[in-house]
Formats: C-alpha cells, sequence, structure tokens
C-alpha cells in the first residue's frame, strides 16, 4: 500500500477492499454506493459496473437505486459545496429570497456547479437549525440567519 | 472506567452549531488543558437540548448548571472560574426577558419548566457516548425486568394497556401492532427503527438518537423478545451523521456489555441491531418503501395490505416503529402501563415531542403532554411571536399536514382535535406563522416539495399534484380564475382518494387545509389580484415615498426595466405600466423610500 499518495491507485484499491466486504450481497447495494462516493466524490461509471459486478446485481438496477436517491451523484461536484435549506422553519423565514440570491450571483441552477468548478449548489431539506432559519452550508460551515445581502461576503470567502 | 469530577454538556444540535459551539468547545477545551483540568473535567457533545435560539448553549454538572450565548472568550471564564474555582458565572446565566429574573438551572426556565419529558428524559443530561451514564438513570432495567419477570405476552399487554400511539404521524396504537407481528406466521422476524424524519423543519427524532441512543435500541430489544425476534435495524437519513455515529457507538457498547447480542443477561434471548443509512429520499420515510431501501432498492412504496406486522422485511413479519415511539417504551415498562396513561387525554396518551420553529421567539424541542392547547406551547413555552407582530396560523404534519388558524389556539393538541381542524399530529414539526405569511405562497411551497419528492410510481400522485401545483402557482402570479378554488379542491379530494401510498393520500392536505381556514386569501388573489401578506411577488405595487426619497437615483439606476424616472435630488416615480415587479429597487434605496401595496 502506498502512503500519503492520493493517487488513484490508493482509491481503487480501498474500492477493493470494499467491494471484497460486501461481495455477494444485493442488499448491501446502498450502503456501498454511499462509501464508494465517499471515497471518489461522486459515482464514476467505472466504479458503478464494478460495484454491480462484485454485489451481484444488475447494472441497470444500480442506476435504477443510483437515480432514486438524491444523495447520489454521477457527476463531479465543485470544489466547495453550497446546500440551501428550503424546509419550512427556513421558508417562512425568506429561504427562497436567499436562494434567488444565491442562484443570482453564481448564474447556478440547484444541481448544477459553476464552470470554474468552484461552487456546487443544492436545496436541501432541513439541516436540523430550524431554529435559526434560513441556513445554508458552505462546505462543512453552517451559516445561520442568513440575508440575502449576506450572500456577496460569505461567497468571497470561499473563492480563491 | 474512569471517575470525573465535573462534566460539561456542549449542546452539538445542528442549532448550536450554527451559532458557533465547535469554537466553544475547542476554548474550553484548550482552557481545561492549561488549568491542569483534564482528569477531573470531561467535556462531551450531546444533542439538542433543546432552546436552540440561546445557543450555543452548555450545562455544568453535578450542579446543572444552564449557560447560554456563549462565545469562546466565555468559555475560558466558566473553565477559570467555575471549573477551577466552583463560582458559577453569574453573566452568563440565563435571565427571563420580562422580570430579568435569573436562572440559575435548565428546570428554574419556563421554556422547560412547562414540559414533561418522557422521550427526551436523558436528551442533554447524559453523556449519549456513555452507556453507564444511560444505565445510572436506570438504563437497560427495562430490558432486565422484560427477559427475567414478564411473559412476551405480558409486554405487549403491558404496551396495549398504556394507550400509546406511534408518533411517526398515523398515530397507529404500538402494543396492537406487535401484536399483530408476534401472532403472524413466518421466522426470522424483524424490528426496525423509522429514524428517516422526512418532515421538512424538524428535527425530533435526530435530537434523540444524537442525545439518547440507547433508549432505543433497548426498546427494540425488548420489542424484539416481545415478538420473537432477534435482528433489528435502525434506517436513519444520510443528513444526520453525528446520529449515526452516536447510534454505531451506542451498539458497539451495548455489545460489549452484553446488552445486545447473543444471549442477553443470560436469559437465552439474543438481539442484535444493525444501522442502515438513507440516501435522501423523502418518501423512504413511508414503511414499506423504508423496508424496500433496507433490501438495497429504490424506495418505492407497495399497497397495504399485506402491512409490514405480517409480510415486512424479506417478506417477514416487521415491527417498524418511530424513534419517539421507541424512546417511550423502556418507562412504560418500568413505570406501569397506568401511569403512563394517567398522561395526556382519553385517546392521546402520553407526551408529543415538537420542533417549535418560524415566527417564534423560543425556537427548539419541546415535550408536552397531549391535550396541552396550541397557545400554551406557542405563547407560554415559546415566548409569543417577535417583533410584535400577530400570530396567525400554526403548521403541523409538514407535506401531509396543515395549518390551524388562531381561533383554534385553545384547541387541546391531540390526534383527534388536530385532525377534526383538517391538520395532523404529524410527527412533531411546529411552524409558527405571523401576518406575514401568505397561505397561498405556504400551499404551493408544499405542492413543490411533493412534485419533487413523488416517487412517481402512480399517477394521481405524480400528475395529479403536479396539475395542483401548476393552478396554484397560477394563482401566486395574479393569474388565477373564477372556479379555481373548486377545482383544487375536486383535484385535492381525488388524489387522496386514489393515490397508492401515504405521501400522495395526504399531499393535498396543505391546499385543503388553507382553502378551508383561509378561503378569503386565495379569493384576494384571484379576484383582487392582491397578496394580503405582500409576499406573491407579482401581485405586488411598488411605490416611492415622497417624503422619504431624496433623489439620490440609485433605484433607477438597478431598475432592470426602466420604470424609475426623477430629476436629481427630486423625489422619483415608479411607471407601473413598466416595472416588473422585481423588488430590486426597494433593496437598494438606502432611505426606505420604497414601498409596496
Ligand atoms: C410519505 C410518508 C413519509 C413518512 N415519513 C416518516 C418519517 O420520516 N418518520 C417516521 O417515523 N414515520 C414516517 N412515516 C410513517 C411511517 O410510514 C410509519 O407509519 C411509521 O414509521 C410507523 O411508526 P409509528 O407507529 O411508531 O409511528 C411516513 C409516512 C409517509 C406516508
Ligand atoms: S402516492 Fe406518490 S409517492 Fe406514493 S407511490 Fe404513488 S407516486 Fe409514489
Ligand atoms: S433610491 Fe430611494 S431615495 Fe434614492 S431616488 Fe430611489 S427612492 Fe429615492
Ligand atoms: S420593482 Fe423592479 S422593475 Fe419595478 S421599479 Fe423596482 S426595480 Fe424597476
Ligand atoms: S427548516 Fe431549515 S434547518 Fe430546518
Ligand atoms: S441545538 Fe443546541 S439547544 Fe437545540
Amino acid at each position: 500500500m502506498s502512503f500519503g499518495c492520493k493517487c488513484g491507485g490508493e482509491l481503487n484499491s480501498k474500492l477493493d477492499a470494499l467491494l471484497d466486504r460486501y461481495r455477494g450481497q444485493p442488499s448491501a447495494l446502498i450502503q456501498v454506493l454511499h462509501q464508494a462516493q465517499e471515497l471518489y466524490g461522486y459515482l464514476p461509471r467505472k466504479v458503478l459496473q464494478r460495484v454491480a459486478g462484485a454485489l451481484n446485481v444488475p447494472l441497470s438496477q444500480v442506476y435504477g437505486v443510483v437515480s432514486f436517491y438524491s444523495f447520489f451523484t454521477i457527476h463531479p461536484k465543485g470544489k466547495h459545496q453550497i446546500s440551501v435549506c428550503k424546509g419550512t422553519a427556513c421558508y417562512v423565514r425568506g429561504a427562497g429570497q436567499l436562494l434567488d440570491r444565491i442562484k443570482e450571483e453564481l448564474g447556478l441552477k440547484p444541481g448544477e456547479t459553476t464552470e470554474d468548478g468552484q461552487f456546487s449548489l443544492e436545496v436541501v431539506r432541513c439541516l436540523g437549525a430550524c431554529g435559526l432559519g434560513p441556513v445554508i452550508t458552505v462546505d462543512e460551515d453552517v451559516h445561520a440567519r442568513v440575508q440575502p445581502e449576506r450572500m456577496s461576503d460569505i461567497l468571497a470567502a470561499y473563492r480563491q | 472506567m474512569e471517575l470525573y469530577r465535573a462534566h460539561v454538556l456542549v449542546c452539538a444540535g445542528a442549532g448550536c452549531i450554527s451559532s458557533g459551539c465547535q469554537a466553544v468547545k475547542s476554548a474550553l477545551e484548550e482552557s481545561i488543558d492549561r488549568l491542569g483540568l483534564k482528569r477531573e473535567v470531561k467535556v462531551v457533545e450531546t444533542g439538542c437540548m433543546g432552546p436552540c435560539d440561546l445557543g450555543p448553549v452548555i450545562v455544568v454538572y453535578p450542579e446543572g448548571v444552564f449557560y447560554r450565548q456563549l462565545k469562546p472568550a466565555d468559555a475560558v471564564e466558566i473553565a477559570e472560574e467555575h471549573l477551577l474555582k466552583g463560582r458559577v458565572v453569574e453573566r452568563l446565566l440565563y435571565k427571563a426577558p420580562e422580570d430579568g429574573k435569573t436562572a440559575v438551572t435548565s428546570d428554574q426556565i419556563d421554556f422547560f419548566k412547562k414540559q414533561t419529558r418522557i422521550a427526551l428524559r436523558n436528551t442533554g443530561i447524559i453523556n449519549p457516548e456513555s452507556v453507564e451514564e444511560y444505565i445510572a438513570r436506570d438504563g437497560y432495567r427495562a430490558l432486565g425486568k422484560v427477559l427475567t419477570s414478564m411473559t412476551p405476552e405480558e409486554v405487549i399487554e403491558c404496551i396495549k394497556k398504556s394507550g400509546l400511539r406511534g408518533r411517526g404521524g398515523a398515530g397507529f396504537p404500538t402494543g396492537l401492532k406487535w401484536e399483530f407481528s408476534a401472532k403472524a406466521p413466518g421466522k426470522p422476524k424483524y424490528v426496525v427503527c423509522n429514524a428517516d424524519e422526512g418532515d421538512p423543519g424538524a428535527f425530533m427524532d435526530r435530537s434523540i438518537l444524537e442525545g439518547d441512543p440507547h433508549s432505543v435500541l433497548e426498546a427494540m430489544a425488548i420489542c424484539g423478545y416481545a415478538i420473537g425476534a432477534n435482528q433489528g435495524y435502525v434506517y436513519v437519513r444520510a443528513e444526520y451523521p453525528l446520529a449515526v455515529q452516536r447510534l454505531s457507538l451506542a451498539i458497539e457498547k451495548a455489545r460489549e456489555y452484553g446488552l445486545l447480542g447473543e444471549n442477553i443477561f443470560g436469559t437465552g434471548f439474543s438481539f442484535d441491531v444493525e444501522i442502515r443509512v438513507g440516501a435522501g429520499a423523502f418518501v423512504c420515510g413511508e414503511e414499506t418503501a423504508l423496508l424496500a431501501s433496507i433490501e438495497g432498492r429504490r424506495g418505492e412504496p407497495r399497497p397495504r395490505p399485506p402491512f409490514p406486522a405480517q409480510e415486512g422485511l424479506w417478506g417477514k413479519p416487521t415491527v417498524i416503529n418511530n424513534v419517539e415511539t421507541w424512546a417511550n417504551i423502556p418507562p412504560i415498562i418500568l413505570k406501569g402501563p397506568e401511569w403512563f396513561a394517567s398522561i395526556g387525554t382519553e385517546k392521546s396518551k402520553g407526551t408529543k415531542v415538537f420542533a417549535l420553529a418560524g415566527k417564534v421567539n423560543n425556537t427548539g424541542l419541546v415535550e408536552v403532554p397531549m391535550g396541552t392547547t396550541l397557545r400554551e406551547i406557542i405563547f407560554d413555552i415559546g415566548g409569543g411571536i417577535p417583533g410584535g407582530k400577530q400570530f396567525k396560523a400554526a403548521q403541523t404534519g409538514g407535506p401531509s399536514g396543515g395549518c390551524i388558524p388562531a381561533r383554534y389556539l385553545d384547541v387541546p393538541v391531540d390526534y383527534e382535535s388536530l385532525t377534526q381542524l383538517g391538520a395532523i399530529m404529524g410527527s412533531g414539526g411546529l411552524i409558527i406563522m405571523d401576518e406575514d405569511t401568505c397561505m397561498v405562497d405556504l400551499a404551493r411551497f408544499f405542492l413543490e416539495f411533493v412534485q419533487d419528492e413523488s416517487c412517481g410510481k402512480c399517477s394521481p400522485c405524480r400528475i395529479g399534484t403536479k396539475r395542483m401545483l401548476e393552478i396554484v402557482e397560477r394563482i401566486t402570479r395574479g393569474e388565477g380564475r373564477d372556479g379555481d378554488i373548486e377545482l383544487l379542491e375536486e383535484l385535492g379530494q381525488g388524489i387522496k382518494s386514489s393515490a397508492l401510498c401515504g405521501l400522495g393520500q395526504t399531499a393535498p392536505n396543505p391546499v385543503l387545509s388553507t382553502i378551508r381556514h383561509f378561503r378569503e386569501e386565495y379569493e384576494a388573489h384571484i379576484y383582487h389580484k392582491k397578496c394580503p401578506a405582500g409576499v406573491c411577488r407579482a401581485l405586488m405595487v411598488y411605490a416611492i415615498d415622497e417624503e422619504k426619497c431624496n433623489g439620490c437615483g440609485r433605484c433607477a439606476l438597478v431598475c432592470p426595466a426602466k420604470a424609475i424616472s426623477g430629476e436629481k435630488k427630486k423625489p422619483h416615480r415608479i411607471d407601473l405600466e413598466k416595472c416588473l415587479r422585481c423588488g430590486t429597487c426597494m433593496e437598494k434605496c438606502k432611505f426606505g423610500a420604497i414601498y409596496t401595496i
């Protein structure tokens, strides 16, 4: 095993280990996809083929599952992941206007990534901080009570 | 096991995380280290303690001193004063907004005083990573009692007698469900915990898992004994990584202590639990979809009957209950069904946990006896509506539920009364709305949600809700027509009676209930092209207040329609023919001169 190097080789050997653990267990599909996505950041076709083979699930069924669950993505994501909460509590506190502002600032629709690969935008339903809406997360950071005017500053902090 | 002189519980619920509890915790830990207290004081993260808007909050035990709204520097002071010298830091205690009275411990605060905590008995009080602390508060005693002194039939009888009903939304009697599974032929049987918590704006289940994971494990094992199952699954949504982590640790510890696994308490009974993580599909909260998802498939519901109690996971009898339902089980076993049944109303026993949010002063997690009035929850516990605004309505049950308008504030909150009002108890989301919320827009919001989340398997839900959404959108754009309200009602009833699963069957509720209680608001949109709450942008009329306008010209500069004109330093005006109602000018005016009618 190679140390420290984040090259394809290391990822692939981790995937091998993962698949070995669940070989021949179709019911583990969702759990395996979770871990594979954690490794690669998304689910490339090659990985899905290997998952299908190892768990003994038809590839079409693997795609069926991947497309059904919004958590899985077959496209690489941007460097920074913006999640805007559009749960009820945030909505009544102005999440709609906030989302409009972010879309405008980045020229993005939810589910898209900016051309420079900096930001991906997605809408989520409740981050569990309902008392402090509207709430967004950028990567691991939670921003609470976000007024639309604050958005440019928040985004600028992540831009390089 | 190490013994500590003091524990500091740092709330690490999502609310406190977003108000900065991690920095507070680091500062606390650094100070404890620096003061050489590391072997005496232990810092622990808990699930949401309840009063999220006071975050970051911490509690110092053994005294139970409650500190709120902390900054990292405050944490340093608490370490130096309280932890080292034993002096409570007065200035960081909670002060009641009405009379300025200081509360040292949380039970002196109104927000907590009016609550009865059964499901939340340990949440925010014990270290969720310590099985010892759970045990010290009677943890696993109920399991011991069941395994050593009760027959499976007696356990089921006890739960039936308690009157406990499912807290996941539908309110089905829990004991009865267990009995069905126990009697159903087929082996092995399974026990499942529904921790998918899909209602957007609710976080009760998450807090229990993060704050008291063992209570759910213990309850599942009790059920396993009662119905003859040896395997349990907890299905948690992917958005809750801390809950997953806490639960994994709890399972590991419970196995280590022989509280899960083979031959529990040497009684020959074996039971184990595994976690399954969801992947972001609201419909997976529906029980048949959830079971499909545990099996690794697309989470599409299937018709019931057969119910999971008869044919569930892999076609075998399966009891599936909600997290909060599970958390009620151990106290019922220990204190007896009569005790539990003495709390609440005639048909709704015990308590209910609510996630109180929206336009209310004290947002957070509250647990109250069934039958408490909305007024008590919103005004006594919740501290009323901020900014001197009027209470307009409360929303329960999320996308499956409805609104309760102000004239019903004194209705007791229980399953039957809420259903009568066209709302439902739901899983516990309680969103408070003031005069600034447009009910038509709210209906649109929920329809959009169901449209996103419909699995698409049956057409009444997939196509019917789309039609409803189109109509409501039209109304909010000012293009509503005579007959739209009736059409919505008709479509709604049709979908309710023909959709395959609960998602579709309840999807029209937010529309039907807002029509029922706020019909005049729909009419204002349709016939007068007005949004009384001033939310629907297309229906707003923008105007400039001549008194306030100083003619700076900023608005004219940003207006995309060139609808604003005026001489420099003279009041400007808006040409309503050209105005697109985009609101940009209002945002940009620094003098608050632009208003809407
Ligand atoms: C669309 C839909 C979503 C649901 N989401 C949840 C959920 O997130 N959590 C939950 O406990 N029950 C949810 N339910 C209810 C479950 O189907 C089921 O009734 C419940 O888990 C049974 O547990 P209980 O009797 O303890 O409430 C949902 C139902 C429907 C129709
Ligand atoms: S009612 Fe909606 S969510 Fe339920 S099965 Fe039909 S399409 Fe799917
Ligand atoms: S921005 Fe405000 S103050 Fe300036 S011209 Fe427009 S309305 Fe008047
Ligand atoms: S609302 Fe938009 S279009 Fe209308 S006047 Fe203001 S900036 Fe111009
Ligand atoms: S609704 Fe946004 S955090 Fe819950
Ligand atoms: S998250 Fe800390 S009190 Fe709710």
